[in-house]
C-alpha cells in the first residue's frame, strides 16, 4: 500500500476564506456546562457539566475509554444532538436557539466530519464524493466539483479523481472523506477515530495530514481511543465517566503543551 | 447579520434532487427493475384494454362514418290485430317528396324458396329470402357489386337474379358466369351478379334480388314494398326521421316502422367497452400490487441505507432533503414503471390492432392515467418509507452500523 504524503499546498485553497465564516476572534467550539441524560431505563447519563473551548487553528486531541462520554460529546459538538442542558455554541451560535433546519445549514456551512467508516458513496467518482460535501450549501455542481478538486489536491489525492472509492485503498479512503469535510471551508472538523480502520503506518500518514492541515490554520477536534494519538495533538482533552479528567490546554505549537488539569500527576501518568 | 440569514436552508437544485432520486435506482439495478415491473404489469394492463376497447370502437365507427349516418329504413309494421302490415304502392314516391330526402330505393318480400338446382331437397332452404329490388339500391345502402352486374331496366324484366354475399356464399356460388342458373321459385333464374356485404342493410345480404317486373310477371308479387331504402341530408335526418311514417302510409302511419342502422352499429360499438370494467379491475389489482412492492422496498432501501442518511445529515441535509430525496425515488422508481407500462400497453394494443386491420387508438385518458397513477402511487407508496427516513436520528443512523 502506498500513501501519498504530499505537503498542503494552498492554491485555490485560501487560508484566510477557511476560517472566515467564524467571524472574529471568538472561540471556534464553546462546550459549556454540557449535560447529556438518555432516558433510557434507568436513565444513562453520559455526559456531566462538560466545559471547554476550542479556538480557531487549535488540533485537539479527545481521548478516552469506551463509555466515557467521547462519542456523545462529538454527537452534541458536531450538532447531531442536543444537550439536556448547558450550551454548545459553534462560532459563537448557541445551538439551542436554532431550529432543526438551522442547525442543518449550519453543519452544512461550518462543520466538517470525518468518519472511521469513511462513508463513501461507492457509485460515484473520488472527485463526485468530495464535492457532495457542498451538496446542502447551495453551491452549484459545476462549483462544486472545482471546490471539490482543490480539496483533493490538499489532501494529495488530486491525481485520480475520477476513480471509485473501491480502487483505492484504505488511507487513500480516508483522505478522500477528510477532503469532504474540509471542501466546505468549515470552521471546525471532527474526526471521529480516523484512523480506526487503518494499519499502523496509514494511520500514521493520516495523522500526518492533520498536522499540515493543522499548520494552515484548520481547526480539528480528533476524537479517539487511542493515548499514542491524542498525545501527537496540540492539545489533548482526557475523558473518565462522562467528565473532563485532564485538558492540556491550548497551546499554539504542539511540542510543549502547557497542563491545566487540576491534577498535575495525571499528566505524567498520561505520558508514561 | 441575523442568525437566519447566515443559516439559509438551502433547497436541492432541481438536477441535485434528480441524481439523488437515481441513487437506490443505480445502485440496485435488479431490485428496482423488479419492483418497477409490477407498476408495469397494473399501467400495461390498462392501456390495453382501453387500447383494445378504443380501436374496435374506433374501427367500426370509422366504417360507420364511411356508410353514412344519413340511411333511413321504412319497414312495415303489424295491424291493431298483430298480422303483418303492407306498405302502400305509393310510399316510395311519396317519401321522395319530402324535401331532404335524396335517395329512395325499396324492396319487397317475395314468397319461395331458392336452391341451387332442382336437385336440392326443398327442405334445404338455408335461409334464403327473396326480394324485388329496385334499381338504384346497391349505391343507396353502399354497397357495390362484386362479381357480373346489376339489375338494369331490361335485367329486371327477365327472369334474372343478383345474389347477396351470404346468400351467395349459401348457395355455393363464388364466381358468376354467363348462363349461370339458380333454381328460384320451381324456375331457373340467369345470375346476373354477387353483391357485397351490406352492413347497414345486412337482410339484403340473405337476399336473392329480382327486379319488380319480374317479380310481378315470373313470381306472383303483388308489388307492395315492404322495406324502403331512405338517404336524407345529413343536416335533416332527424326531421325526414319524423316525417316517413305519415309520408310512407298517410292512413295508417302507426303500421310503419322507421329506423337508422347506422345507430344500432353506434351501439354495438359502444358495447365494445362492455368488459372494460372487469379488466380495469384486474389491471387495478395489479397496481395496487406494484404499490406494495414499491413501499416494500423503499422500506428496506431506508433501513440498508442508513449510513448514507446519516452521512447526508452531517453533511448540512435537514429531514426534509432526506424525506425528498427518498420520496422522488419512489415516485422515479414508479414512473420508470409507468413508462414501461404504457409501452408495453400501447404496443401490444398496436400489435392487436393490426392482426384485426383496425385502427390503433390509444386514448390519452389510458396513457395519461396510466403515468399519473404511476406518480400517484410512488407519492403514495414512497411516503411513509420517505417519513420514516426522515425521522431518523443522524447519531443512530451513523454510530449504529
Amino acid at each position: 500500500m502506498t500513501i501519498q504524503t504530499t505537503s498542503i499546498t494552498t492554491g485555490g485553497f485560501d487560508d484566510d476564506r477557511l476560517l472566515s465564516p467564524n467571524g472574529g476572534d471568538r472561540p471556534v467550539l464553546q462546550v459549556d456546562e454540557v449535560t447529556k441524560v438518555y432516558l433510557s431505563e434507568p436513565p444513562v447519563t453520559a455526559l456531566r457539566g462538560v466545559s471547554f473551548s476550542v479556538a480557531r487553528g487549535e488540533l485537539v486531541g479527545i481521548v478516552g475509554p469506551s463509555g466515557s462520554g467521547k462519542t456523545t460529546l462529538l454527537h452534541l459538538m458536531g450538532t447531531l444532538d442536543r444537550p439536556s442542558s448547558g450550551h454548545i455554541r459553534i462560532t459563537g451560535l448557541d445551538i439551542e436557539r436554532l431550529s432543526d433546519r438551522e442547525v442543518a445549514a449550519l453543519r452544512a456551512t461550518r462543520i466538517g466530519f470525518v468518519f472511521q467508516q469513511f462513508f463513501l458513496a461507492e457509485h460515484q467518482s473520488v472527485l463526485d464524493n468530495v464535492a457532495d460535501g457542498l451538496l446542502y450549501a447551495g453551491v452549484p455542481q459545476a462549483e462544486r466539483r472545482a471546490r471539490a478538486h482543490d480539496a483533493l489536491a490538499t489532501v494529495g489525492l488530486d491525481a485520480r479523481p475520477h476513480a471509485r472509492p473501491n480502487q483505492l485503498s484504505g488511507g487513500q479512503r480516508q483522505r478522500v472523506a477528510i477532503a469532504r469535510a474540509l471542501v466546505g471551508q468549515p470552521a471546525i472538523v471532527f474526526a471521529d477515530e480516523p484512523t480506526g480502520n487503518l494499519d499502523q503506518a496509514t494511520g500514521q500518514a493520516i495523522l500526518g495530514l492533520f498536522e499540515e492541515l493543522h499548520d494552515v490554520g484548520v481547526t480539528i477536534v480528533v476524537i479517539t481511543h487511542d493515548r499514542d494519538i491524542a498525545s501527537r495533538m496540540g492539545r489533548r482533552i482526557e475523558m473518565i465517566d462522562g467528565q473532563i479528567d485532564y485538558d492540556s490546554g491550548y497551546n499554539s505549537s504542539s511540542t510543549s503543551p502547557t497542563p491545566t488539569s487540576s491534577n498535575p500527576s495525571h499528566d505524567k501518568a498520561f505520558r508514561s | 447579520m441575523t442568525t437566519t440569514e447566515t443559516l439559509a436552508v438551502r433547497k436541492l437544485r432541481p438536477s441535485d434532487l434528480g441524481r439523488l432520486s437515481t441513487v437506490g435506482l443505480r445502485t440496485r439495478k435488479l431490485r428496482a427493475g423488479l419492483s418497477a415491473l409490477g407498476i408495469a404489469i397494473g399501467v400495461a394492463a390498462i392501456v390495453a384494454v382501453l387500447g383494445l376497447s378504443s380501436s374496435a370502437s374506433a374501427g367500426l365507427l370509422n366504417e360507420i362514418s364511411a356508410l353514412g349516418t344519413n340511411l333511413l329504413v321504412v319497414e312495415n309494421g303489424q295491424t291493431l290485430t298483430g298480422g303483418t302490415a303492407e306498405l302502400p304502392k305509393t310510399a316510395p314516391p311519396m317519401i321522395g317528396r319530402i324535401d331532404a330526402v335524396t335517395q329512395v330505393q325499396e324492396t319487397g318480400a317475395v314468397a319461395g324458396n331458392v336452391f341451387r338446382s332442382p336437385l336440392i331437397p326443398t327442405i334445404e332452404t338455408n335461409a334464403i329470402s327473396i326480394d324485388a329490388a329496385s334499381l338504384g339500391l346497391p349505391r343507396s345502402v353502399s354497397t357495390s357489386i362484386a362479381q357480373g352486374s346489376y339489375l338494369n331496366a331490361a335485367t329486371a324484366q327477365e327472369p334474372v337474379a343478383v345474389l347477396g354475399a351470404a346468400a351467395a356464399q349459401r348457395l355455393g356460388i363464388d364466381r358468376v358466369f354467363a348462363g349461370e342458373r339458380i333454381w328460384l321459385d320451381n324456375q331457373w333464374f340467369y345470375v346476373a351478379g354477387i353483391l357485397k356485404p351490406a352492413i347497414l342493410a345486412p337482410a339484403i345480404d340473405s337476399s336473392v334480388l329480382v327486379g319488380f317486373p319480374a317479380a310481378q310477371r315470373y313470381l306472383g308479387f303483388d308489388g307492395h314494398p315492404s322495406t324502403i331504402y331512405v338517404r336524407a341530408q345529413s343536416s335533416h335526418v332527424n326531421a325526414v326521421d319524423n316525417l316517413l311514417a305519415a309520408s310512407a302510409n298517410p292512413q295508417n302511419p302507426s303500421q310503419v316502422d322507421v329506423s337508422q342502422p347506422s345507430a344500432a352499429l353506434v351501439a354495438q360499438a359502444d358495447a365494445q367497452g362492455a368488459f372494460d370494467d372487469l379488466f380495469l379491475g384486474l389491471g387495478a389489482v395489479a397496481l395496487l400490487v406494484g404499490a406494495v412492492g414499491v413501499a416494500n422496498i423503499m422500506i428496506i432501501s431506508v433501513l440498508e441505507r442508513r449510513s448514507e442518511i446519516g452521512l447526508r445529515r452531517a453533511l448540512g441535509a435537514t429531514r426534509g432533503h432526506i424525506r425528498g430525496q427518498f420520496l422522488a425515488e419512489a415516485v422515479v422508481l414508479a414512473l420508470i414503471g409507468g413508462a414501461a407500462g404504457v409501452g408495453v400497453g400501447a404496443l401490444s394494443t398496436a400489435v392487436y390492432a393490426s392482426t384485426k386491420h383496425e385502427l390503433v387508438v390509444i386514448p390519452a385518458l389510458a396513457w395519461g392515467g396510466g403515468i399519473g397513477a404511476a406518480i400517484l402511487i410512488g407519492a403514495v407508496a414512497g411516503l411513509w418509507p420517505a417519513l420514516r427516513a426522515a425521522r431518523m436520528s443522524p447519531t443512530q443512523a451513523l454510530w449504529s452500523m
